[in-house]
């Protein structure tokens, strides 16, 4: 799929902010998993998105910042298509995953291909092994209880919560603080081995040893999948991410390396927002 | 000003005392039925009113053993086909088209079934099954009883189904859960405890109920022979012993009342029990 800054005219993107021409060399591009195209998005009249177009590179971190209320969840609730449930909600544009449009993906096949980790943690009120175990099983992914129990551990150990939780593991998922919840639901979503993983602020409910251990997490992932972040935490977002995208009012401010916007902004509210004279 | 200040004092405590009295009467209510059965049929209850058969009019002695297992067999019937239904129709209001005209007219349908004269739904009963079947039989009390459990279940299902958050039901379909796998494997056993605890209540609501059973299951001296013949049930049993002329078969009559409140308070209780515990479980 070609993604020369020319065939994007129409995005809300500038040419010259884009990663390519900041960087400068040209063959070293990663290829584009996940490209969305003049998103607008309506919750009945209201509109909370506008002409939205940005690229998610293969097995690089893109940070979304921006502040509260701005659509930033809502925007990567498009990208697995979980918006479809919410009644009265339109999306207009095209979102293409390795260059094929998304609504022409059977949508539980996009949905274990590209997983979601949501903003507030949703254990399901199962044990803490039953709700990894989840998509495994009503995929049909792991062979045998001996694969199914391996892909838990290794699950949980990725989610850095498997030390905490080996001797409870038929214990209900609602025994465990809020911070090991959000841990449960990383190592849920990561036991289907997405190709893309949607973090909607997933460290907000954790200390700053587990943030760690999940930031760790995410550079070890990187090899295998392509990482979409919310987060509000700045410090955060120039330690992880690859690529920044600035969200304000529902509109994609600006989005590049995060090294150029976290140094050499191009917008003065993308600025504003970084040095924190609001938000 | 001190008058005004009196004036509203006084009128404030007979305010409060008049509603304090009401709140007694109410939960006093339980208590003196509970009292008065125990009074006039306590002396009835023994080892023989569970074990043995009624006997001929006017002798003393015998038992509802009869009554109690035909009470037991009706409510199966019952629960086995209007909870099914009842659930599944629940279901579908919550989670598959909450909002579509159809959806709107089954819940209406349902609260007017609701409040159907049970007598009503009894002589339908008698109508479409006893009338074509030419005899009375504990099919058709079971059916009488289904049509008043259906719509009872329906809403309580559906009502408990719309209390489980909708992250649960993003968590499953995020992973790749089709719409009717997400229902089946998380939202339903999310609100497995209350709809449990409604279907208890519901059963031990139509317990008691008399009129639908009067000319559908009719009653038996004896033990039924089959689903199709009639059969005895505690509410028939204390009716027709109520009003028949024996001093004896009213003492009966009121140790069956007592029996039967008790099963029914016994399962209001366990809904109880089944609820706080589920609650507990969700939130330790
Ligand atoms: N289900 C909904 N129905 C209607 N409006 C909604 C809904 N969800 C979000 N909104 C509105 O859409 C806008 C964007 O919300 P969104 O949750 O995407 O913001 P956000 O950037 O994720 O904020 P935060 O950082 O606080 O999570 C807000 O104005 C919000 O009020
Ligand atoms: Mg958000």
């Amino acid at each position: 799929m070609s993604s020369t800054p020319e065939s994007r005219v129409k995005t809300a993107i500038p040419a010259q902010i884009l990663p390519q021409a900041s960087d400068g060399v040209q063959t070293d591009l990663p290829a584009v998993k996940l490209k969305a195209t003049g998103i607008n998005f309506f919750y009945g009249a209201f509109q909370a998105l506008f002409d939205v177009s940005i690229e998610f590179f293969e097995n690089r971190i893109t940070a979304l910042i921006g502040p509260s209320g701005c659509g930033k969840s809502t925007f990567i609730r498009n990208l697995n298509r979980i918006n479809e449930t919410i009644r009265g909600a339109r999306c207009e544009g095209e979102i293409l995953l390795d260059g094929e449009n998304i609504l022409g993906i059977d949508v539980t096949q996009l949905r274990r291909r590209v997983g979601m980790v949501f903003q507030r943690p949703n254990p399901f009120p199962k044990s803490i092994f039953d709700n990894v175990a989840y998509g495994v099983k009503i995929n049909g992914l792991a062979r045998g209880k001996r694969a199914l129990e391996e892909t838990v551990e290794k699950s949980l150990r990725r989610a850095a919560l498997w030390d905490e939780v080996k001797d409870q593991l038929h214990k209900s998922a609602y025994a465990l603080s809020g911070g090991q919840q959000q841990r449960l639901c990383i190592a849920r979503a990561l036991a289907v081995d997405p190709q893309v993983l949607l973090l909607d602020e997933p460290c907000s409910a954790l200390d700053p040893i587990a943030t760690g251990k999940i930031e760790d997490l995410l550079f070890t992932l990187k090899d295998q999948c392509t990482i979409v972040i919310v987060t509000h935490n700045m410090q955060q977002a120039g330690r992880v991410s690859d690529y920044t995208g600035f969200f304000l009012l529902g509109r994609l401010i600006e989005f590049n390396k995060t090294g150029v916007i976290f140094r050499t902004p191009a917008q003065k509210e993308t600025e504003d927002y970084i040095t924190g004279r609001f938000g | 000003m001190n008058a005004r200040l009196l004036r509203r004092k006084v009128i404030n405590a007979v305010m409060l005392a008049l509603t304090g009295l009401c709140t007694a009467v109410t939960t006093s209510t339980l208590f003196v039925i509970l009292g008065y059965l125990v009074w006039n049929g306590a002396s009835a209850i023994d080892w023989d009113f569970f074990t043995k058969l009624p006997l001929s009019p006017g002798e003393t002695g015998g038992g509802m053993a009869n009554a109690i297992v035909g009470s037991f067999q009706i409510l199966l019937l019952a629960a086995a086909v209007g909870i099914p239904v009842g659930v599944a129709a629940g279901i579908y209001l919550a989670e598959f088209n909450p909002n579509s005209v159809f959806s709107f007219l089954v819940r209406y349908t349902a609260d007017l079934l609701n409040g159907v004269p049970s007598i009503v739904v009894g002589i339908f009963a008698w109508g479409v099954v006893v009338v074509p079947m030419k005899h009375f039989s504990a099919l058709s009390g079971g059916l009488a009883l289904a049509l008043m459990l259906i719509p009872i279940t329906v809403r309580t299902t559906e009502q408990f189904l719309k209390d489980v958050p909708v992250s649960m039901r993003e968590g499953a379909l995020a992973l790749g859960a089709s719409k009717w796998r997400a229902v089946a494997t998380v939202v339903v056993p999310a609100a497995r405890t209350g709809i449990l605890t409604g279907l208890i209540l519901g059963v031990a609501r139509i317990a008691g109920e008399t009129a639908p059973l009067l000319f559908t299951a009719l009653n038996n001296q004896f033990w039924a022979k089959g689903w199709s013949a009639p059969i005895a049930s505690l509410p028939v049993m204390i009716y027709t012993h109520a009003i028949s002329p024996y001093e004896d078969w009213h003492r009966q009559a009121w140790a069956a009342g007592l029996v039967l409140l008790a099963l029914v308070l016994l399962a209001n209780i366990a809904a109880r029990l089944i609820l706080s515990r589920g609650a507990n479980a969700q939130r330790s």
